[in-house]
């Protein structure tokens, strides 16, 4: 009897249009171009168990599916995953899981992703998600279609399947010196077969394709301009959208005049309910449209940033608190009877995600059938949105993702493809949208604005006895110490949030972590320990004492002493599987008191490492995007206006902000593959912080701290 | 409406736009050239960067009347008979990216620097390329490739 959540796998060979039960997906046109090979899917054990309550060989595939895989007459192998490549690159290394698994090279898989119609659906591309769920469910399906490969080679040879091997895309019968492609292996007869999930997949010590440095997948494409991201899509007749943006948030329209933008040639104003948008011939007579409509607006008085954190604090969501997340012990008479207690607020800002391609959609009605191209981390979530706002079925809607000029968080929603849809209806032609940088810093999301208050005491020998933390609106990721404290109340207050707020990377986990980190400096300086002595005193998890100490070896932390003048701060923590520690050096002008950072060294370990290039890289950008939210990242408002929405005054990380990076993996292959793409931000802030205490005896509780400096 | 050629990577194109249209939208718009690409439209991140008579310069700022008197490279025009120019070589030899976004920008920039100046400093690279915004953080990979296509082309590569 499987377990209800432990994966199986299907296995469906032959000519996949021929097979009965594939009805159901028997429209996507992808599967008649497929024709015959190899097709593996991966689905629940609850619903394969469903199905084959009702007899399978019924009429349908079960619906949970995950993924899938084809193996061509030519030995191509297609992967089909809803996850989306965002420059974070899972393009590769979910490939060289696949051909790891599947015994061929690497550049036999093309990897199909982030297709409404060609991939199974998928949640979204967040949370640092892909490498631990996506990754294990494409070994399974890969490590499955070996095995059945295996099989079916021994069978036609009439051999033990145990006698032969695959490698390098065929399999090899040794003793009688013989081999066939799996490409001519998947010729074959119609088979159906489940798989149970566990006992193939290759572990990481003898990975040979997976765990090495593999260039990014397609990267000439990068170098060379020809990578078509979504703003880039052209279509046949195509139209440029533009959409009439109110004066402010949660604005009622006053007054409208478009009679000079109409009278321009080949322009259409769109008016639909709360929506004014146009069409025009090409892009720049779209925005000289849109400069010519009149409208004016009611904006309400609203909340700015003066009062924010108060304003967060008093306002909880729905009227009402839900209750801490975690208590143990008691924490009020735990911290009577410390030696030392500490009791300070923190502060994040909103900030803005600002990937460099803003929202950008191109939307095309073909016989009732919309397909809009967009950049966002959630194909099927706009599909929804799209099924939603046009009284769509599944079937009527196609979202395609090509890789984007990224998202950071910032792109799970689809506003500029329902803006492109909406005009490409009312205009009778495709068109395409793309929002201007100031539009992105206004019309999008941002990362939530937060309040953090600490209480915590500790003996005189080091041990922490209480630890009490509240976030306010920020969030709860990661806001569990990772500290042995026998007394603890944590809670996160939802909050009424003045501007509109959604996923960042890392999201909370950078507000708590500084707020932790930065309070656990001050303990340390409150009881005359060394601040790494301290939290490894305090520490039981192996793990995050190992990240401590690599991060302190390389960086040489007992040989440094602070001065003024140059400060050196540690910090770290654990989020969504990946481990952190973050050791800083920062110097200070004795004259200007201007504030550098000058040295980063960062220890990471996410179980086994699957591409060690492509860690690095994301390492260093985590680094390097935290240094912006940490030191001048910062969204400013009034009366429902962003008051900073352009790059000349909203200061993002530049090459004269980035210090000397080091970051220093700790492969641990024994232990499952995790996510990397968030965790690595959120040592950086903390640790810079704590530097510059380090040298100056100031302690700055806010994010972005130079701002408060 | 004026009618405007353009000399882009090497061949003269004509094209039809309003004279204060930004070269940027006529590249992208106009002529599908769309390896050059829209960041902020105010000068301010560098993602539009195209060369001018061999100068880096931001496309977003340059009107499609004044390129036309000028020899235009995008980031299309840098590979020459399917051989990648050294600066593009460098990038992808270092992986100096992550979504890639604003990495046409970044190499023709870089391009441009090592016309001027052979064999910078990391300090003069990081100065020449402030004005560039990569949000994926690659800024230490970018340096690098940088140096890594100085020292190709001094052994002889194809600038």
């Amino acid at each position: 009897m499987k377990h209800r959540d432990e994966p199986v796998t299907e296995i469906v060979l032959g000519s996949v249009s021929a097979l009965p039960h594939v009805s159901e997906l028997d429209r996507r046109d992808f599967l008649k171009v497929l024709g015959g090979g190899l097709l593996v899917c991966l689905t629940q054990a609850s619903s394969w168990a469903q199905e084959s309550g009702r007899g399978f060989g019924g009429h349908e595939l079960p619906k949970e599916l995950s993924a899938w895989l084809h193996i061509a007459a030519d030995g191509q192998v297609k992967v089909f995953t809803g996850k989306v490549e965002v420059g974070q690159n899972i393009r590769t290394s979910l490939a060289q899981l696949v051909a790891e698994e599947l015994r061929v090279p690497f550049d036999a898989i093309t990897m199909v992703m982030g297709d409404t119609d060609l991939t199974p659906w998928d949640m979204g591309t967040f949370g640092s998600r892909t490498t631990p769920t996506m990754g294990p469910q494409l070994r399974t399906m890969a490590a499955a279609a070996r095995q059945m490969l295996l099989e079916i080679a021994a069978q036609r040879w009439h051999v033990d399947p145990a006698g032969l091997t695959a490698a390098g895309g065929k399999v090899t019968d040794a003793q009688n010196a013989r081999s066939l492609a799996y490409g001519e292996l998947s010729r074959g007869e119609k088979l159906v077969k489940t798989v149970s999930s566990e006992e193939r997949l290759t572990a990481a010590p003898e990975w040979k394709i997976a765990g090495t440095a593999v260039p990014k997948a397609e990267g000439r494409d990068f170098v060379t301009g020809k990578h078509k991201y979504p703003s880039d899509i052209t279509r046949p007749e195509m139209m440029f959208g533009a959409v009439l943006r109110p004066d402010g948030f949660n604005a009622t329209l006053a007054s409208l005049d478009t009679n000079a933008a109409e009278k321009l040639p080949g322009v259409k104003v769109v008016r639909d309910g709360d929506f004014i948008g146009l069409v025009a011939p090409d892009a720049f007579a779209a925005q000289r449209a849109l400069a010519a409509i009149q409208a004016k607006w009611n904006v309400p008085a609203q909340p700015s940033n003066k009062g924010l954190f108060a304003y967060l604090k008093n306002n909880p969501e729905n009227g009402r608190d839900d209750g801490p997340q975690h208590v143990s012990g008691s924490v009020e008479p735990a911290l009577a009877g410390a030696d030392l207690k500490l009791e300070e607020q923190y502060t994040v800002a909103y900030i803005a995600h600002a990937p460099l391609e803003p929202r950008a959609a191109v939307a095309e009605w073909t016989d009732g059938k919309l397909t809009v191209w967009t950049g966002t981390q959630r194909p099927f979530g706009v599909r929804d949105e799209l099924m939603q706002a046009f009284h769509l079925s599944p079937a009527q809607v196609r979202v395609i993702q090509p890789d984007m000029g990224s998202g950071y968080g910032g792109k799970h929603t689809g506003e500029a493809a329902i803006e492109a849809a909406r005009l490409a209806k009312a205009a009778g032609k495709p068109v395409k949208v793309v929002w201007t940088r100031s539009e992105e810093f206004t019309w999008a999301y941002l990362r939530p604005a937060g309040l953090i208050e600490i209480k915590a005491g500790a003996q005189r020998n080091g041990t922490l006895v209480a630890w009490e933390h509240h976030n306010y609106n920020s969030g709860s990721a990661a806001i569990g110490t990772p500290y042995s404290v026998a007394n603890q109340l944590i809670q996160y207050h939802a909050a009424k949030s003045p501007l509109r707020q959604g996923s960042y990377r890392g999201l909370a986990s950078t507000a708590n972590h500084f707020a932790r980190e930065s309070h656990m400096d001050g303990m340390a300086h409150g009881l005359g320990m060394d601040p790494l002595e301290f939290r490894l005193k305090n520490l039981t998890d192996p793990r995050l004492q190992a990240v401590f100490q690599a991060a302190a070896d390389k960086f040489g932390w007992g040989r440094l002493k602070s001065t003024p003048e140059r400060g050196f701060g540690i910090a770290g923590g654990v989020d969504k599987g990946g481990y952190v520690a973050t050791c800083a050096e920062v110097e200070i002008d004795a004259a200007s008191k201007k504030v550098r950072i000058r040295r980063i060294v960062q220890a990471w370990e996410c179980g086994a490492i699957v591409n060690p290039d492509g860690l690095r890289n994301q390492l260093m950008g985590a680094i390097v995007q935290g240094i912006g939210g940490a030191l001048f990242e910062r969204i400013l408002f009034a009366d429902g206006r962003i008051l900073n929405p352009h790059f000349a005054q909203y200061r993002v990380p530049r090459f004269s902000d980035t210090p000397q990076i080091e970051v220093v993996l700790v492969d641990r292959k024994d232990l499952p593959s995790a996510g990397a793409g968030e965790t690595g931000l959120v040592g950086l802030a903390p640790a810079v912080g704590n530097a510059i205490f380090a040298a100056s005896g100031i302690r700055l509780r806010n994010m972005p701290i130079l701002h408060y400096a | 409406m004026g009618d405007f050629v353009l000399n882009v990577n090497g061949a003269d194109l004509r094209v039809s736009a309003p004279a204060e249209e930004t070269l940027l939208s006529v590249l992208r718009n106009r002529l599908n050239l769309t390896g050059t690409k829209y960041g902020c439209g105010e000068g301010q991140c560098g993602a539009c960067t195209v060369l001018l008579d061999g100068r880096a310069t931001r496309s977003c700022l340059v009107s499609v009347e004044s390129a036309a008197k000028a020899k235009i490279v995008t980031i299309e025009g840098l590979e020459q008979n399917g051989k990648l120019s050294a600066m593009q070589q460098a990038f992808l030899d270092e992986g100096a990216f992550q979504c890639g976004y604003c990495t046409s920008g970044m190499i023709l920039r870089a391009t441009s620097l090592l016309h001027e100046r052979h064999n910078p400093t990391e300090e003069q690279i990081a100065e020449a390329m402030e004005g560039h915004i990569c949000r994926c953080g690659t800024y230490p990979r970018i340096v690098e490739a940088a140096k890594r296509a100085s020292r190709l082309l001094a052994e002889g590569a194809n600038r």
